[in-house]
């Protein structure tokens, strides 16, 4: 299926399945932003979906993992609202209140034994709302020789997170990073301060809504905008 | 103090009092003076502030240290000097112009950064196994290299560190021939942006190889110059033995991955657990320690140089002509590099090609290198073994031409957070041993 495909309404998922994350609508054709679309596709409009829930069998080791999860969580549903299987990577979406519960039962049980958390990754996702703020956790297991990821969205309103650094310690620095940059606060962190940032440094540089800032140069008698006001086909 | 003593005295060296009790300055030379300007009244309790300082390469690192008498009880660490927003920049350039940035953060391993970025990118746009023979051969070597350069660094700087400079300048020499060849095969001693989305930039230039097989009958013999000076060295194993201990229990708490894992005994290498470019083709060992300190640390990567010169001796036996770029034209960068009368620049073919002879040549390579290609949407982590450790990067794509989210899981970064376990209840000394053992770059750490 093409990309353009993709986004046809009978191509996309089936009303019962949770609906595709959608982060974005995209309009025109060639992306550019400030300047009129002279193509003639200047009134396309199209979502952005990141890949939305997996359908059962998710294949290899995944099924097992997620049938391990479900049994140790009698509330699975609950707790986790929806499973991604993508580009070969295990995804689970997880309720934010329900975090260190997950957490804790992945790391733990035998069957699952994920001792190794490799720190936590912020995203900005400004027009996704009621989600705008992701954070995305990549867990090793060392014994099974495997990897999955825990996803946790929160609102800009309420941008709070349970802190898992009483479950992976080494958490501690990965969360006032992404508390930095993005503005989440992990809630039960031990000190949630500033990390990369000087201490009294506004806002968080990261999120999208922050701009990225430089000052136009000069190139043989031309000037050079700065690279975020520089005509974009993004 | 008299005013005469007070004109000799260091301009920078002063003491004034805050709420929190007097703060001294001091600067070297002037502990004779600090001692009788605390008198009577000295605290049992003295925070020093090491630094903001730039201890040999790492980078800029503040330690604040709590100490009584010479023992360390508290220990915490200030990061951030060096932070460039590379993550933030990536946003604003296309994909294959994040190469350039990422490479720049763990100054020291350029090569790994660009790989882990490059390996996301493909995973992304579902090309990893369309990648030319060649030119994946070429990235194991390139990144064996530079392990080998990279470690030759660590045991430098933390020799010097030590007191120790024959260390030093024996690392920094070999280091310096690896990274000429890397300037013949790059153009750059750091920094290349050399391994590219689809590929390598470029071919290896003729005359490589040997320049390369020249290097690997030297320096064996330069890494046992090394070995012979330190390994069994008395003052070197006071220095490190049973200093900076952190166990296996201690390690997985805290994430630890690379030397400082396989110093607890356990052999755990992306290379062999999680092969990626063809690692699992390769004969090498992984050595382990048990001893959990920085002396077994140190003996991980002398041991570490040498495996890595086996993979780059097999690299070079299995090093067939080919293509060092996927075939695919929509990805592939379009110009090609040429050694001209003033350096390596664009290739004047390429050049007289779009220029003169093909229209649709010129809007091709003038899309791909504007604009640059659309990567599917999704998110990827991808991981590496680095010469510190698990180097991720985790990439958010939203379809477009520039990357919506990088992220890089630097091992400097997380293994940094060991130093207060390593350090306190040590003499302060031995802080300096620990932290030379972790390996911190700092470039990587702030990003």
């Amino acid at each position: 299926m093409s990309e353009l495909d993709r986004h046809l309404p009978e191509n996309l998922p089936p009303a019962s399945s949770p609906a595709p994350e959608t982060i974005d609508v995209r309009r025109g054709m060639f992306r550019a932003k400030g300047t009129g679309d002279t193509s003639g596709y200047g009134g396309l409009v199209r979502p952005v979906h990141l890949p939305g829930a997996s359908e059962r069998p998710y294949g290899g080791w995944f099924d097992e993992a997620a049938d391990q999860l479900e049994r140790l969580l009698p509330d699975f549903g609950d707790a986790i609202e929806k499973v991604v299987v993508d580009r070969d990577e295990l995804t689970f979406f997880v309720r934010k209140e329900r975090l260190t519960d997950v957490m804790q039962a992945l790391r733990d049980d035998p069957n699952l034994r994920f001792e190794m958390c490799l720190g936590v990754s912020g995203v900005h996702y400004p027009n996704e709302t009621g989600r705008e703020l992701h954070a995305v956790y990549p867990l090793l297991s060392v014994t099974h020789n495997r990897r999955v990821r825990v996803e946790v969205a929160c609102s800009d309103e309420d941008p709070h997170i349970p802190s898992v650094t009483g479950i992976y310690p080494g958490n501690d620095w990965h969360e006032r990073e992404t508390w930095d940059f993005f503005g989440i606060i992990f809630d039960g962190h031990p000190a949630l301060t500033r990390i990369e940032m000087p201490d009294d440094w506004p806002g968080h540089p990261q999120r999208k809504d922050y701009p990225l800032g430089g000052i136009p140069v000069e190139y043989k008698g031309a000037q050079v905008p700065p690279p975020d006001e520089r005509r974009a086909y993004s | 103090m008299t005013d005469q003593e007070q004109q000799t005295a260091d301009a920078y060296s002063s003491s004034r009092e805050t709420t929190e009790g007097t703060v001294f300055t001091v600067t070297g030379q002037d502990w004779d003076a600090l001692a009788a300007g605390l008198g009577e009244s000295a605290e049992e309790r003295i925070v020093v502030n090491m630094g903001p300082q730039h201890p040999s390469t790492h980078g800029v690192l503040r330690l604040i240290l709590e100490l009584e008498g010479e023992t360390v009880t508290n220990c915490r660490l200030g990061i951030g000097y060096l932070h460039t927003g590379i993550e933030k920049n990536c946003e604003y350039r296309n994909w294959t112009q994040g190469v350039t940035f990422v490479t720049r953060m763990d100054y020291l391993a350029p090569l790994f950064n660009e790989y882990a970025y490059v390996a996301g990118v493909e995973r992304l746009l579902g090309i990893q196994d369309e990648i030319p023979e060649r030119a994946t051969v070429i990235r194991v070597l390139m990144m064996e290299l530079n392990r080998v350069s990279s470690h030759l660094v660590a045991l430098a700087t933390g020799g010097m560190e030590l007191g120790a400079l024959t260390p030093m300048t024996f690392g920094f020499r070999d280091r310096e021939e690896i990274l000429d060849v890397f300037e013949m095969v790059t153009g750059l001693r750091m920094n290349h942006g050399y391994i590219r989305p689809g590929g390598v930039a470029q071919d290896l230039p003729p005359g490589a190889v040997d320049r390369i097989r020249d290097l690997l009958t030297l320096l064996p013999k330069r890494l046992a110059d090394m070995e012979n000076l330190l390994v069994g060295n008395k003052i070197w194993m006071e220095r490190t033995v049973g200093v900076g201990y952190l166990d296996l229990t201690g390690c997985m708490a805290l994430g630890m991955t690379g030397p400082i894992l396989r110093a607890t005994g356990l052999p755990h290498d992306l290379r062999k657990s999680q092969p990626y470019c063809g690692y699992e083709t390769y004969e090498f060992d992984v050595p382990t320690e048990t001893t959990c300190d920085a002396y077994g640390r140190f003996l991980i990567r002398i041991r570490e140089m040498k495996e890595s010169l086996k993979i780059v001796e097999q690299c070079l036996e299995r090093l067939a002509p080919g293509p060092v770029m996927v075939a695919d034209k929509k990805i592939a960068w379009p110009a090609q590099l040429a050694l001209g009368g003033d350096g390596l620049g664009n290739s004047l073919d390429h050049i007289r090609h779009i220029m003169g002879q093909s229209m649709e040549a010129l809007i091709h390579h003038f899309k791909l290198v504007t604009e640059g290609f659309s990567v599917p949407v999704g998110q990827v982590y991808t991981a590496i073994e680095s010469p510190r450790g698990e180097l991720g990067v985790h990439l958010v794509s939203d379809g477009g031409t520039r990357p919506y989210r990088v992220h890089f899981r630097d091992p400097s970064f997380n293994n940094l957070q060991a130093a207060p376990a390593m350090a306190e209840g040590s003499m302060i000394a031995d802080v300096i041993a620990a932290i030379a053992s972790i390996d911190p770059v700092m470039g990587g750490v702030d990003r």
